[in-house]
């Protein structure tokens, strides 16, 4: 296995979904080669800083919802009854 | 009082929502407002017509509140109501060509080794992320994505949806969406680097 294989199968080996065949040729090109073994952890590294970035706990979420749509939301429901 | 505030009992909530009792109807917008506007965000990359999918979304969910089965959680449907919406928004925008994304794929010479050198990053990205200016400096590299890969990062990797979830909501195959979710974290990775490392770390081995 080269390095632009190894890389084709990043995402199935980093999910557990890559077959055991090619596992075992993708760990044993991992072993030898320190560029790929690099590659691999920044690219874990990427997912998990999206997660970091942007999930539930990020800085980024508004910790009140903006109270004008709050408002325009309750008062829209009023012109349009659910039922 | 804004805040939100979590929901011990939906059941109840829901029932309350049925009987049209305006409090619990705050209480939902409240609740759940701030999720569905950080990711409509996301997808659409604007906050004004994140407020407005928003805005619908809720208003599309309180009319068919009857079709609400209870077999997910309320906040999971509200997820998907206001996701659904906010990749319709972007399939009628009317888009510019896609910029491509070849350059920031690996490039590898033609005994298959890549071309580039990995350094490494500078420290963990758990430590990283401490930072609020590295967290925001993430998000605007997220943003860069083109549309396509973008919204597939978004759902599997921030969301959490599985692959068949995303495909279903994008309109891919299983495969298509893999290769598109493999390709935007690889595009990211490329846009991420630069700011993650020190290239010229003196006395760095590299080797």
């Amino acid at each position: 296995m080269k390095c632009r294989e190894l890389a084709e199968f990043l995402m199935d080996y980093v999910s557990g979904e890559l077959p055991e065949e090619n596992r075992s040729h993708f760990e044993f090109h991992l072993s030898r080669c320190r560029n790929c073994r690099e590659y691999l952890v920044q690219y874990e590294g990427c997912v998990k800083a999206g997660r970091m970035a942007c999930g539930d706990m990020s800085d980024e979420m508004p910790a009140d919802v903006p109270e004008d749509l709050v408002k325009a939301v309750l008062a829209a429901r009023k012109i349009e009854p659910t039922s | 009082m804004g805040s939100a505030t979590p929901v011990d009992d939906e059941t109840t909530l829901i029932g309350q929502l049925r009987a049209g009792d305006e409090s619990a109807y705050e209480q939902v917008v409240r609740t759940y407002g701030g999720r569905l506007l950080a990711v409509t965000r996301r997808i659409v990359g604007s906050d004004e017509d994140a407020r407005d999918i928003v805005q619908d979304a809720f208003l599309n969910a309180f009319k068919s509140l009857d079709r609400f089965e209870g077999n997910s959680k309320l906040s999971t449907w509200l997820h998907r109501i206001a996701v659904n919406a906010a990749l319709m928004k972007l399939r009628t925008r009317k888009r510019k060509p896609e910029q491509s994304i070849e350059t920031l794929l690996p490039a590898f010479l033609d005994d298959g080794h890549h071309e580039e050198r990995f350094q490494s990053w500078d420290e963990p990205v758990d430590k990283a992320m401490e930072r609020a200016e590295t967290r925001e400096m993430v998000r605007a590299k997220i943003d860069e994505l083109p549309d396509s890969y973008r919204t597939v990062l978004v759902l599997r990797d921030i969301e959490g949806l599985d692959t068949e979830e995303t495909a279903k909501m994008l309109g891919l195959s299983v495969n298509a969406t893999k290769i598109r979710l493999h390709r935007a974290r690889q595009v990211l990775r490329t846009l991420l680097a630069p700011h993650m490392g020190s290239p010229a770390a003196p006395g760095k081995d590299v080797s």
